[in-house]
This record gives structure tokens, C-alpha cells and sequence, in this order.
């Protein structure tokens, strides 16, 4: 209670770092704010416009020309989220070693600031999308809303995941080095840019020990099908996440107080 | 109110020979001991109460910057204990900001690191504009900033709330000499309102205007502490220090002030002699011939020597120094068991107090480059009001006064004119 409420005294600075990152990044530009919509707009275009209409890309199964870019865009947008908050936890202390060691204050307002950065970086591509899905007349309805869970529990995986590669990762290099080749392989063990009915048979019983599998595949269904997702994956998963979440805890718990010597 | 308590405070790295160690030492949950433990501060106690000020003196890599961080809390300590009483605020060189913001955006942003919320910083905001002076570059982005402005800005925040204990590390003097005493007038008003400081410095004058006590840190340990004209004296006696023949002495004379003596010993100084045109003496009127006589002799012969002397007045600030260097273009190479007498006439142009005398034999124009022997506060003299007309301030200066007076002159249209 007492971390709740020290931590809500620091929600300025927290609140700082995070529009310092989108100030850095409209910093002596013309444009400024402007990029930060137009990247992630020409980025989604590109895939609904390329995919269904110039390689004409379809699922198996449906014979619609959209529902390939619509599959493509939920399960990419929700990995790069992910993905994000993964790969910046590797720096989450390492970038601020000169404020660790001179100021005092609450460590988790870094893992806090890193969370609202990739949650506005995955929030205007996520609503760009939706929009265009509106759009298109694709919107699935009511049904996005079983959507939310599974993005809570893809949230506090993603930043247990973070603030624990990011604590290890001041101790011995290595770890940031293995998390980057680790992203990339569980970016092509989840099924995103493939559906999951092109692998092989045999392989399909390991791949389903991805959690990033279910989690994605609860946003494939509700979009492209429109249907409620597999409801039974959620409790192994927010059973996993409250076990990395914990263990992650535990290791900057025991870990934080010796950060500083390292850095 | 602040105060500091530090009791046998340790801190120890872990050095591991591999990355490969300390994968092993988790592995085993820390059973397996695969590190060796590096003292970069070993046993130090001190004690700083409610307006006092601690000067910190060391060389680089002495333990300072680590002891500030301790006290501070962003290091945890591996050894002993720590007790801080007040908010504290330290003030640290490269105290971090952000090139791209603004100066008033950093202000909010370090602010709230501080934990000051966004009103309470808008309401001292002019405050802090005032006192950097800085006004006319709030809203430029702080990579533009020097590095004297930036020291502006930080210590304006960092000080706009009366901390309960001020760390400061150096970063004074990156400031110019007028804002470092805007910076050391505030830091004297805190010291009188129950703050208390640390200081980091080797600026002789600084240290000796505001702190009371010094602690000299050697190698992570406590070598001395002391008032700072003293560890001062033996820091620099350290600094000179070349090989492992050199010894310093440091006793505190029944006046006070402590005589630090120290050198190589090649050249030794056998006597320093205070003298008028009569004989030897120690009380001088102001204005009045002052001789200072330095007898040694050379333990090895050496190619060429230096003498030094200099004045300090009772803060053990210079008032005067010289050497034979600047006084002569001669060499003056001594020969194993060579004798010599160097007298320095000068007049005691200075006001009625009491001062030391430090002399010096050295080998280069500076007493880095090889010091003999080093012999600080070695006499003392007192200058009593002579013939001179009474004035103040710390120089005599020979003067005279002409007065001329003229006659108011006649204008047109007064009535003298008129007559």
C-alpha cells in the first residue's frame, strides 16, 4: 500500500518519461506529432491493401480476400505489444543508469513509464486498424469485448517478462542478447503470418506450449470469425502469468538492491 | 532539521573473474561463492549534525562519489550503518537531464524525480527562474545549455525547497566564481535553518569558508579528518607524493593549527628563522621589514633547488607565497652535505593578525614535480599595528592622500555676479 502510494506521488515523472520519448521523436521534425500517426498508418495500409488485393493472399478455407489481412493485422499488432515491451524491458534499467545512481526513487515508475510508452505505440495502430475493419464493414460487434482479457493477461506477461530481462539483463549481457533471437523465434512459433492449419499435424500438440498461441489466437477468431474466443485457455494462461509475474517480482526483489553496483 | 550518522559504513563490489561466475552462483541460489569481493570504502564513521558541514577530501577513486551515493541511497551499503534525518538532495556533476526538452521541461521532469508535485514546482518556478538566472533560455532545449547552466538550473531545483541534507560532488565548480557564492550564500543560509552539508571539493577557499570538519579518504579507508586547513595541508602533501620514501608528520602545535610535514628528504629543512634588521623575532609592526630565513642542507646532491615560502593568515588561506624560481634565473644544484641559508626580504605589508609561515624545497617551479620537504604552518608570526594610518582589510597598502580644494566658481545670474 505504502509502494502504491509512493508510487502514485511519482505519476508526473512517470507521466515525463513517457511523453519525453514521443517529444524526443517529433524533436526538430516539421511535422512533429504527425509521424507518430503516419508510420503505423502507411504500415497497415500497406498490409490490408497488399495483401488482399495485389498477392490476393486468402485463409484456407474462406474464400474472402479480406480476412487474410484481417488475421495478419490482429495477430501482428497484438505481438508487437508484446514484443515491445520484451525487447525495451532489456534497457529498462541500463537507459536510466545515470538516474538510478543519482537520484532515489521507486524503481517501478520505470517499469510503469516503460508500459505507457508501448501502450500508446500499440494503441494508435491497434485503433487504426479497428477503425479501417469498421470501415470495411468487417466490425465483428459486441464480441470484441472477450478481447480484453486476453490483452490484460498479454499486458502483465509482457511487463513480467520485461522488468525480469531487464533486471538480469544488468547483471550479465548475454540475457538481452538471447532475448532478441528468443522474440524472433517466438515470433514464427506463433501463428501470425501463417494459420495454424499449415503446420504439420505432428507439430501442432508442442506449438499449443506457446502462450502467445492462445493469446493471439483469441484475436484471430473474434476478428476474422467473429466468434468468441476459446474461453478454456484462460485460466492455464492467467495461471502462467501470475507465475512469471511472481517469479519476476521475486528476482528484482532480490536482484534491485545490488542494481546500481552494475551499472 | 538534518543530520547524518554513519557508523564503520562499508561497500564492496563483486568482482567475478567470468560472466560465467555469477550464472553459476544463481544457478546454486548463491550456495557456490564464485566472486571476490572488491573494498572500494572500508570502516568509515562520521558524524555531521544539524548545521554542520562536512568536507570530503580524496583523491579520484578514493571512495568519495561512492560515500555520497550511500548516504544518498541509491547504493545500499555492504557493510556498517547509515542513519539520515531530512529529505536529502544531492547535487551531483552530470546530473542527468534531457538535451531535447526545454529547460523548463527538465525542471518538471527532475522535479517530480524529487517527488515535488507539478503545482507546488509551478509555484516555485519563478523562484528557481530567479535565482539561475536563466530566464531568457528556459524555453530553449537543453542541449543548447552550457555546462554552467545546466549547474545553474540543477542546483536552482534542487535547492528551491530547503533540503534537510545537501550532498554535493564536485559540481560547484563548474559554476563561475560569481554563482558559486550565490550557491555558497545559500547553502550557509540552510546550514543556519538546521540543514546539514557534504561536501566534495578541492577548492581550498570554498572548503575553508563553509565546512567545519574535513575527512580525508585514502584507498576507500579514512586517512585523517580534521579541520580543512589541515587535512587540506596533508592532501596536498599526499598529492606530492612519488615513491614510498616520503613520510608525512602531522602534529597539532599547542596554537591549534596543525603542522603538516612531508617530502622525499633528498634536500631537508633544518630551520626556518623569522627576523627583522636586528635578529631574530616574531612580532612585526605593519609595514616593518620581515626576513624568513630557511637553513637546510642536502641529504644527496641534487641538480637544482627551489625554495618557497608562503604567508597564511589563520584560515590557512595564502596571503602571500613565492619561490626561488620566480625570484632568480640561478640554478642551484647542492652537493651531498651542502649547507645553505635563502632569506626572503619582504616588507609586512599586511593588516595586525597572526600568521604562519610554510616553506618548501622542491625540485621543479611547483612542488609536484618533486618534492624535498614540505613543511606547513613550520612558524608563526603576529603583525601588531605599527606607525600607519589606521585602515582595513587583509594587504597594507603604502598610501598617501591628496587633497586639493578649489573655490566655488562664479556663474552669470548669482547674486555675487550681479554685484
Amino acid at each position: 500500500m505504502g509502494m502504491l502510494q509512493s508510487v502514485w506521488s511519482y505519476r508526473g515523472f512517470v507521466q515525463g518519461l513517457v511523453l519525453q520519448e514521443f517529444r524526443d521523436r517529433s524533436a526538430r521534425t516539421l511535422w512533429g506529432h504527425a509521424w507518430i500517426v503516419i508510420e503505423p498508418a502507411v504500415q497497415i495500409l500497406i498490409y490490408v491493401v497488399i495483401f488482399s488485393s495485389v498477392l490476393q493472399a486468402k485463409l484456407p478455407g474462406s474464400g474472402d480476400r479480406l480476412s487474410y489481412s484481417i488475421y495478419l493485422c490482429s495477430g501482428l499488432l497484438a505481438w508487437n505489444f508484446f514484443a515491445g515491451l520484451v525487447l525495451q524491458g532489456r534497457t529498462l534499467f541500463l537507459e536510466q543508469a545515470d538516474l538510478l545512481r543519482t537520484i532515489r526513487f521507486p524503481r517501478s515508475t520505470l517499469a510503469l513509464a516503460l508500459l505507457g510508452r508501448n501502450a500508446i505505440n500499440a494503441a494508435i495502430p491497434i485503433a487504426m486498424f479497428l477503425l479501417l475493419v469498421a470501415l470495411m464493414g468487417r466490425w465483428p460487434g459486441a464480441v470484441v469485448l472477450a478481447a480484453v482479457p486476453f490483452l490484460l493477461i498479454q499486458t502483465v506477461l509482457g511487463l513480467g517478462l520485461a522488468v525480469f530481462v531487464g533486471t538480469l539483463n544488468v547483471f550479465i549481457r548475454d540475457v538481452g542478447a538471447f532475448v532478441g533471437v528468443a522474440v524472433q523465434f517466438g515470433f514464427w512459433l506463433t501463428p501470425i503470418v501463417y494459420p495454424i492449419a499449415v503446420v504439420p499435424e505432428a507439430a501442432r500438440p508442442l506449438l499449443k506450449w506457446n502462450p502467445m498461441l492462445h493469446v493471439v489466437g483469441a484475436y484471430q477468431r473474434v476478428m476474422v470469425e467473429g466468434a468468441p474466443p476459446d474461453w478454456s485457455t484462460l485460466l492455464p494462461l492467467a495461471g502462467l502469468t501470475l507465475l512469471v509475474g511472481g517469479g519476476s517480482w521475486l528476482v528484482f526483489r532480490h536482484l534491485g538492491p545490488d542494481l546500481v553496483d552494475e551499472l | 532539521m538534518g543530520s547524518i550518522r554513519v557508523r564503520g559504513l562499508g561497500k564492496f563490489y563483486r568482482r567475478y573473474a567470468r560472466p560465467s561466475a555469477r550464472l553459476i552462483e544463481w544457478l546454486s541460489l548463491e550456495r557456490a561463492r564464485r566472486h571476490e569481493r572488491v573494498w572500494v570504502l572500508r570502516d568509515v564513521s562520521f558524524e555531521v549534525r544539524a548545521g554542520d558541514a562536512l568536507a570530503i577530501v580524496g583523491r579520484n577513486g578514493a571512495g568519495k562519489s561512492t560515500l555520497l551515493r550511500l548516504v544518498n541511497g541509491t547504493l545500499r551499503p555492504s557493510a556498517g550503518e547509515i542513519e539520515v534525518d531530512g529529505r536529502v538532495a544531492a547535487l551531483e556533476l552530470g546530473l542527468r537531464m534531457h538535451g531535447e526538452m526545454t529547460g523548463r521541461q527538465n525542471l518538471f521532469l527532475a522535479g517530480q524525480l524529487l517527488g515535488l508535485s507539478a503545482d507546488h514546482i509551478v509555484e516555485l518556478l519563478p523562484e528557481i527562474t530567479a535565482f539561475s538566472e536563466l530566464a531568457d533560455h528556459l524555453e530553449q532545449p537543453l542541449r543548447t545549455y552550457s555546462s554552467g547552466m545546466r549547474l545553474r538550473l540543477a542546483f536552482s531545483l534542487a535547492t528551491a525547497v530547503r533540503p534537510g541534507v545537501l550532498l554535493v560532488d564536485e559540481a560547484l565548480a563548474v559554476g563561475d566564481a560569481r554563482f558559486q557564492q550565490k550557491c555558497i550564500a545559500r547553502i550557509r543560509r540552510f546550514l543556519e535553518e538546521g540543514s546539514c552539508l557534504v561536501f566534495v571539493s578541492h577548492d581550498p577557499l570554498t572548503l575553508r569558508s563553509l565546512c567545519g570538519w574535513a575527512v580525508l579518504l585514502e584507498d576507500g579507508q579514512k586517512l585523517r579528518e580534521g579541520s580543512p586547513a589541515a587535512v587540506l595541508d596533508y592532501y596536498n602533501a599526499l598529492l606530492a607524493r612519488l615513491d614510498d620514501n616520503f613520510h608525512i608528520e602531522q602534529e597539532v602545535e599547542n596554537a591549534g593549527t596543525a603542522v603538516t610535514r612531508s617530502g622525499e628528504g633528498q634536500v631537508v629543512i633544518e630551520a626556518i628563522e623569522l627576523r627583522d634588521d636586528d635578529g631574530p623575532q616574531r612580532t612585526f609592526p605593519v609595514g616593518s621589514p620581515l626576513r624568513i630565513r630557511v637553513r637546510g642542507r642536502a641529504a644527496r646532491a641534487v641538480p637544482d633547488l627551489t625554495v618557497g615560502v608562503a604567508i597564511r593568515d589563520r584560515l590557512g588561506n595564502d596571503v602571500y607565497g613565492t619561490n626561488s624560481y620566480h625570484l632568480d634565473d640561478d640554478v642551484h644544484p647542492l652537493q651531498a652535505g651542502e649547507t645553505f641559508d635563502a632569506e626572503f626580504r619582504l616588507p609586512a605589508n599586511v593588516s595586525p593578525d597572526r600568521y604562519t609561515v610554510t616553506a618548501a624545497l622542491h625540485a621543479g617551479r611547483v612542488h609536484l614535480e618533486g618534492s624535498y620537504d614540505w613543511w606547513d604552518h613550520a612558524v608563526a608570526f603576529e603583525v601588531v599595528p605599527g606607525p600607519e594610518p589606521y585602515f582595513v582589510g587583509r594587504a597594507y597598502l603604502p598610501v598617501t592622500l591628496h587633497f586639493e580644494r578649489r573655490a566655488a566658481e562664479a556663474r552669470p545670474g548669482t547674486p555675487e555676479a550681479a554685484r
